[in-house]
């Protein structure tokens, strides 16, 4: 055969014979063995192993034409920077209306896939929200993203939509009609310079700045108390008493990254330092803030005015001031006050309320305290909450009345988060020509002539400036993916523009900001340098503000009262949702699987109620109700709950939004009203009913006590100031009494270990998205959650202690122990699980046959199932079924077959990337240098990674501390993750 | 010849040998029955359900299931244990019969050893189907392999693999060699070409010669004597599934002999149930009698003591120890918690209802045998179910906790081994004598040498 085979390929080489001959004649060998097989009257031993050969072969070559095609393409010419296998950071800024944060994107091979907080910026301190972390998700979410530009559902070429659209905006200029730009908060410094030279270009266009949840008020009572709208920058880590007033600082408001870091700050107790902030928090539902506070106040939102109130009174008497008849109420606010005061300049006293009034009323306490320029700066304020309530309110009746000819939405959708959801749509429909720049669907695109879809901010150059005197830039970390076109492009385009944005803006921070700098000579590199930090910042005069108009005060509580005596009966609360916010990314599957920390509850909303109000009316988890004609949502019974009183969070019920985000849950902003000049997210709940029907929430913990377990332990900082081990007694006694038959085991080189912050730790839940968006974790879905599947490798459980109306709440991350004697390994009958040498606790995907002993073993119940193919598959329709959603992907970290047992490794992929580069540098790895992703998340700190065997790590050091206990370790299992304990300041 | 005292009469009536043979081969002769034929249909419909069940779980994945992040196995183990266990019985007679020489086992081991054999590949079935991917179950023995991966050898799924490969290859050893002279009788028998060719191969060339009856008699006793430890080993292996675990209420020494009695116990009661089912269909009440049932009823009373001080025992032990995961677990989840109603069936149903047979009256009657073997192996069931799922579902950290049911794929591969049992068992009975021939007519003597005790029988 060999013989025969090479002869013929000289031939075929020399052209005498074609390939289909070849293969001719070999087919022709085949039929010989079988004609011959025919020809013998006995089969011989020869034939049937000809026969066996020939079915092997065939058998072989047909499944060898089912190969998956794989479409990886090389690059032509290898772009000099960039190493296959390794990691290219850009710096850039997520911002999303009020929200900014500094970011470092990671690219691998051409693709973003990974958001991390840029160390640089000194707003953030490298921290992020889960928000931030997940909208990488969003910029591959082909289903929901216009890939090109439409003109009533019809798509249309870029230039001919310019041209008609530049066309009827010169049109409405002549004739003088009013056009109306309608835009969140923008942060861009760049982009409002832009389009206030449009606003010259187009005369008759007016900017309408209006956020859906909106800080404004407190720009606003700074102008009705000091004269001048600044937005403070808030201090709590130079605060030692913390009042809030519904502010859920931590979760949802202003900047929860920033003051999740400050808080931790004020958190964070060791022997040097036994001190720590006292937390006190008014609040009508269970907030993730309240949740962290040391003392907790529950009352409905008019009671809380009624505190605010009779606190101001009591501080303006305490202050030798006038004070007004306060309301009496059930709290002993003189001696809050004197708290207050005996803090003086190191208090911080907050509220979320919405009212101008209460946020002059919160200013003059902080007045009165002595808070300012101390924990509220205003030398450099803060560029958020430019909104302006009743602007959009304005608009929309004149638009409703056909007084605008045109009116653009950028990043902006008034069709779902207007309160009054028929005004919106009349205006829409009567205004001539509406543009919307949606990069995303949305509710008011949908409605809108054109569709001019705006890049992600991945693929956009942009800059921002959240705190005066502070930049930073955003750079496209990737080209467009599809036919978009940044709306700074498209406005410059209809401006007359030749150059880009990206010119522009370069232009714009050489004219502006490069004479604020003496370190950079000349302009490009400036530019360069600030590109490559992501941040610039530079000294700016600060403001000083006039002296406190007490008379603002005294006229704000008249209204106040009014507001009050308005509200009677059951009352409610909108807020924004800790992971949706206001349903902007709705469409974004792993944000609509965070567990919220607090409830648990994944991919839905529901009106809170405390357990009394649901034992007097009846109410049991699930059961729907209908609010007027508003709102029909079910209950879910929250300890914790202000009494007579529902909470409702916002950002669900989108119908809009892309397959992930449609309908799920209920929308929340009807219930909003404006009241004067801002809208009010509270008030009169109004006539409601049961609806009848029933809902099955879908949670990821449903048993909230420890039933008396030593799971997570709490102590007080007064306790802690007398024994640093207070709270963790049992651990000495757990050291004293553990044996061991067999030899300790040792680690040499490395021995990595995590230790966890109860005290930093404020459940916020970053750390999970961050390690989702690393590890390449499903999303699974309402169903597999509500049957307990949800697949994170680390969640943050959540137990309640003390009495249903106003318990305790505590927060624990739990990941993989990485057991040093880890009672999963030793069950595994195939050796899929082993330990390294390092102390890691791994898994061979490869080997792992799924008998699932391993989950059964693990106490601490980390290890996740693959019970179903979760990517490529219909039944699971989430990022991973499509092939845009699947570029989000590490490549480091294997995506997990249907079958086999996962769990948090660690970040082993990283741990290696860090040893290697050592190895490279030929030196050792230094303390800090590996980060694994909820490390690198997490906003407050309380995450600390790293090798036991450097006794000069900070890790090395934390396990030594009298607060470290590690979970059950009464089992002996040898945790390499240890917890300190939880210390609260309670007041005594 | 050892007699003991409860070898009364074992075979009624004077018959000679060979009225012994027709009556026994009866079954295997002649055209199938009406409700052979039904109970194969039957079979056959709870098979294709299981076939269903198990086709979605191998294509789909074992999300199919009920199972969650917590309770990772569920009705799959209940089933395969509670297999396991009914399993037992089979070995369990033959070793009373050629090991301690009771001989009142000979005409029940047959039978016994084939449900042995349906049993254990029923339950052989759910250890490989509850895999994340079964098609890569050869990972699980140690062959040698060019990546040089060894199984893990502290494993006890490894032992598991192990114990019940040999129990299946012992048993089915044991039950076809014991029914090789039948299978020569019903060779010499027929008249039909084809069956005279199967059972003339299967019957190994048997001569009936004294010498092939000594080689024969030596090989199954020696075979016997081998079989007796697995016994034991299978069923405690399986327990240490649990016992080598650290959870509360797995994790507990007494596991190893309360599986083991378990399993005699629930065995027992099947082979009752089955007998009793068997007697009705054929004509066999002459060799299986009332003195049969009336010796199993009384090892299934003592049965149910031992389980019940068993049950006892573990709530002592969980108190005594003062580690509240224990102490939890027993009285907090299964005592008075979420799993208290399955817990109390599993009392009521193996320590409380079987006492019925200290009265002689319960003993005799053919209907509360019956019915008591029944609600023996509904409370073994519930057993397992306990033990398995209350420690997984509520183990030591609150926050996992789930609750735990089956999907409707659970219940059709349960049904589904019922059908594999069933058909398996109805096979059984259409071509091999369902009562050891050879083993009973040395049998049908041994009341003839007792007078009065023949008397005592009628």
């Amino acid at each position: 055969m060999m013989k025969n085979n090479y002869w013929k390929s000289i031939e075929e080489k020399e052209g005498k014979e074609s390939m289909e001959e070849m293969q001719e004649q070999q087919d022709s060998s085949m039929m010989e063995i079988l004609a011959n097989e025919s020809n013998n009257k006995a089969s011989s031993r020869r034939d049937f192993l000809k026969w066996c050969g020939i079915s092997f072969v065939s058998a072989t070559v047909i499944s060898a034409c089912e190969n998956p095609v794989k479409k990886a393409i090389p690059y032509l010419t290898q772009p000099e920077e960039l190493t296959p296998g390794k990691g290219i950071w850009y710096a850039s800024t997520y911002q999303n209306g009020n929200e900014y944060c500094p970011i470092l994107v990671k690219n691998r091979d051409g693709r973003p896939i990974k958001i991390e907080g840029n160390y640089s910026s000194a707003i953030t301190g490298g921290g992020t929200t889960a928000r931030v972390q997940a909208s990488i998700l969003t910029l591959y979410d082909n289903g929901a993203r216009y890939q090109q530009p439409r003109k009533n559902g019809q798509a249309i070429a870029w230039d001919e939509a310019d041209r008609e659209i530049m066309a009827q905006l010169k049109a409405f200029s002549a004739q003088g009609r009013k056009m109306a730009l309608v835009t969140p908060t923008l942060l861009s410094p760049a982009t409002k310079a832009l389009i206030s030279e449009a606003q010259e270009a187009f005369p008759g266009l007016e900017v309408v700045t209006w956020d859906p949840v909106s800080p404004e008020a407190i720009r606003k009572a700074h102008l009705e108390s000091f004269g001048n709208a600044v937005f403070p920058e808030y201090r709590f880590d130079k605060a030692k008493l913390i009042v809030s007033f519904g502010a859920d600082f931590l979760g949802s408001w202003i900047s929860p990254a920033v003051h999740a870091r400050q808080y931790a700050a004020t958190r964070k107790i060791s022997q040097d330092k036994p001190e720590m902030s006292r937390h006190i928090q008014f609040e009508s539902r269970m907030s993730l803030t309240g949740a962290n506070a040391d003392e907790r106040i529950p009352v409905k939102p008019s009671e809380q005015l009624n505190i605010l109130m009779a606190l101001y009174n009591a501080m303006a008497r305490a202050t030798g001031n006038t004070g007004i008849d306060g309301p009496n109420v059930d709290y002993d606010v003189n001696a809050l006050a004197r708290d207050i005061l005996a803090n003086r300049g190191q208090s911080l006293i907050v509220s979320d309320h919405q009212s101008t009034e209460s946020q002059v009323l919160v200013n003059a306490i902080n007045a009165m305290a002595g808070n300012y320029n101390h924990t509220l700066l205003t030398g450099n304020p803060l560029m958020t909450g430019m909104g302006d309530d009743t602007g959009l309110e304005q608009l929309v009746s004149q638009m409703e009345e056909g007084q605008y000819a045109a009116v653009m939405f950028c990043n902006s959708n008034p069709a779902y988060h207007f309160h009054n959801q028929e005004k919106i749509a009349r205006a829409i429909s009567n205004t001539e020509l509406t543009i919307s720049f949606a990069s995303t669907r949305d509710e008011t695109a949908e409605t809108c002539t054109y569709i001019l879809p705006d890049n992600h901010y991945l693929e956009s150059w942009n800059d921002a400036m959240f705190k005066e005197g502070h930049y930073s830039l955003t750079q496209p970390a990737i080209h467009r993916l599809f036919d978009t076109r940044q709306m700074q492009d498209t406005l410059l385009t209809w401006m007359g523009h030749d150059n880009d944005f990206h010119s522009w803006l370069k232009e714009y921070w050489s004219t502006n900001l490069f004479g604020k700098q003496s370190r950079y000579p000349d302009r490009e590199s400036f530019w360069m340098h600030s590109l490559q930090a992501g941040v610039f910042e530079h000294p700016v005069s600060p403001v000083v503000l006039p002296a406190i108009r007490t008379a603002a005060a005294t006229e704000a509580i008249q209204k106040l009262r009014q507001h009050v005596a308005q509200n009677t009966g059951t009352e409610f609360l909108v807020y924004p949702h800790l992971s949706l916010y206001d349903g902007a990314c709705a469409n974004n599957p792993w944000l609509q699987e965070l567990p919220d920390p607090v409830t648990s509850v994944v991919w839905d909303n529901f009106a809170a109620v405390s357990p009394a109000f649901a034992k007097a009316n009846n109410l049991s988890d699930g059961d729907e109700i209908r609010v007027g004609n508003k709102i029909t949502i079910p209950v879910l019974i929250q300890p914790g709950q202000a009494d007579d009183c529902m909470s409702i969070a916002l950002g669900y019920g989108r119908t809009q939004a892309g397959k992930a985000g449609d309908l799920v849950g209920s929308n929340a902003f009807p219930l909003i009203r404006m009241d004067g000049t801002t809208r009010l997210f509270d008030g009169q709940l109004g006539a409601w009913e049961k609806a009848g029907s029933r809902h099955r929430f879908a949670r990821t913990q449903t048993h909230f006590s420890m039933e008396g377990r030593p799971i997570v332990r709490e102590s007080t900082l007064d306790k802690y100031r007398k024994d640093p081990a207070a709270g963790n007694e049992i651990r000495a006694y757990h050291q004293k009494y553990a044996l061991t038959l067999y030899p300790e085991d040792t680690f040499e080189g490395h021995h990595w270990v995590l230790m966890i912050d109860l005290n930093a730790c404020t459940g916020c839940s970053t750390c999970v998205i961050a390690c989702q968006s690393e590890n390449n974790v499903p999303v699974v879905g309402k169903d597999e959650v509500r049957r307990r599947r949800i697949m994170h490798w680390m969640r943050i459980d959540r137990y309640y202690n003390g009495e249903t109306d106003n318990p305790g709440v505590v927060f624990q991350p739990v990941m993989c122990m990485h057991c040093d004697h880890a009672p999963c390994e030793s069950v595994c009958p195939v050796a899929a699980t082993t330990h390294s040498v390092a102390g890691l606790n791994q898994i061979a995907y490869n080997r792992c046959v799924g008998t699932k002993y391993c989950i059964n073993n693990c106490p601490y119940k980390v290890r996740r199932f693959n019970w179903f193919a979760y990517a490529n598959n219909k039944a699971f329709d989430y990022h991973k079924n499509s092939e845009f959603g699947r570029m989000v992907l590490n490549p480091d970290v294997t995506v997990r077959e249907r079958g086999v047992v996962e769990k948090c490794s660690f970040c082993v992929q990283r741990i290696q990337e860090g040893k290697l580069n050592a190895k490279n540098e030929r030196r050792k790895v230094n303390d800090g240098e590996i980060i694994p992703a909820c490390v690198q998340g997490c906003p407050a700190g309380a995450l600390v990674f790293g090798d036991l065997n450097d006794k000069n790590s900070k890790a090395a050091s934390l396990i030594e501390d009298s607060r470290n206990y590690h979970l059950l370790e009464e089992f002996h299992t040898l945790p390499s993750v240890g917890y300190l304990t939880k210390i609260r300041n309670p007041k005594v | 010849m050892i007699s003991t005292s409860i070898d009364q009469t074992l075979v009624k009536g004077h018959k000679n040998y060979g009225q012994i043979t027709d009556e026994l081969l009866a079954n295997t002769e002649g055209r199938p029955p009406l409700w052979w034929l039904v109970g194969i249909a039957l079979g056959g419909l709870m098979l294709a359900f299981g076939g269903w069940a198990m086709y979605t779980t191998v294509t789909v994945g074992l999300g199919t299931w009920g199972l969650t992040n917590s309770v990772a196995w569920g009705w799959d183990i209940v089933n395969f244990v509670w297999w396991i266990g009914i399993g037992h019985a089979g070995t369990a007679f033959t070793i009373f019969f050629l090991v301690f020489r009771q001989k009142w086992a000979g005409s029940i081991n047959r039978s016994a050893e084939a449900m042995t054999v349906f049993a254990v590949m029923c339950a052989g079935l759910f250890p490989l189907i509850h895999m994340g991917r079964p098609w890569l179950a050869f990972f699980i023995l140690p062959y040698p392999n060019t990546r040089l991966m060894w199984v893990n050898f502290n494993s006890p799924l490894f032992w598991d693999v192990l114990a019940i490969s040999t129990y299946l290859i012992m048993s089915i050893t044991l039950w076809y060699l014991g029914m090789v002279p039948d299978l020569a009788t019903i060779r010499d028998r027929t008249k039909n070409k084809l069956r005279k060719t199967i059972y003339g191969i299967f019957s190994l060339g048997w001569d009936g010669s004294l010498y092939t009856y000594n080689r024969y008699e030596t090989l199954l006793k020696l075979l016997g004597g081998l079989a007796a430890p697995l016994v034991i080993s299978v069923h405690t292996i399986v327990s240490l599934n649990l016992a080598m675990s650290v959870l509360p209420g797995w994790h507990a020494t007494i596991l190893p002999p309360y599986f083991f009695v378990g399993a005699i116990f629930s065995g027992f009661a099947m082979v009752l149930t089955l007998m009793i089912l068997m007697r009705k269909v054929f004509n066999i009440s002459d060799f299986v009698t009332e003195k049969h049932f009336d010796n199993i009823a009384h090892v299934l009373k003592y049965g149910s003591l031992v389980i019940g001080l068993a049950y006892a025992t573990e709530l002592f032990v969980a108190w005594y120890s003062g580690v509240e995961y224990e102490i939890y677990t027993f009285f907090n989840a299964r005592v008075t918690g979420s799993f208290s109603t399955a817990f109390w069936i599993m009392v009521v149903c193996n320590a409380i209802v079987p006492q019925v047979f200290w009265f002689k009256k319960a003993r005799k009657s053919i209907l509360s045998l019956f019915v008591v073997s029944v609600i023996i192996n509904i409370g073994m069931w519930y057993e397992r179910y306990v033990i398995l799922i209350s420690s997984l579902a509520e183990d030591f950290l609150p926050s996992s906790w789930t609750v735990y049911k089956p999907s409707i794929v659970d219940i059709g591969i349960y049904v589904g081994t019922f059908g594999l049992f069933t058909i398996g068992m109805l096979l059984f009975v259409r071509f091999i004598p369902v009562i050891a021939i050879n083993e009973v007519k040395p049998l049908s003597r041994i009341g003839k040498e007792n007078k009065k005790t023949e008397k005592h029988g009628e």
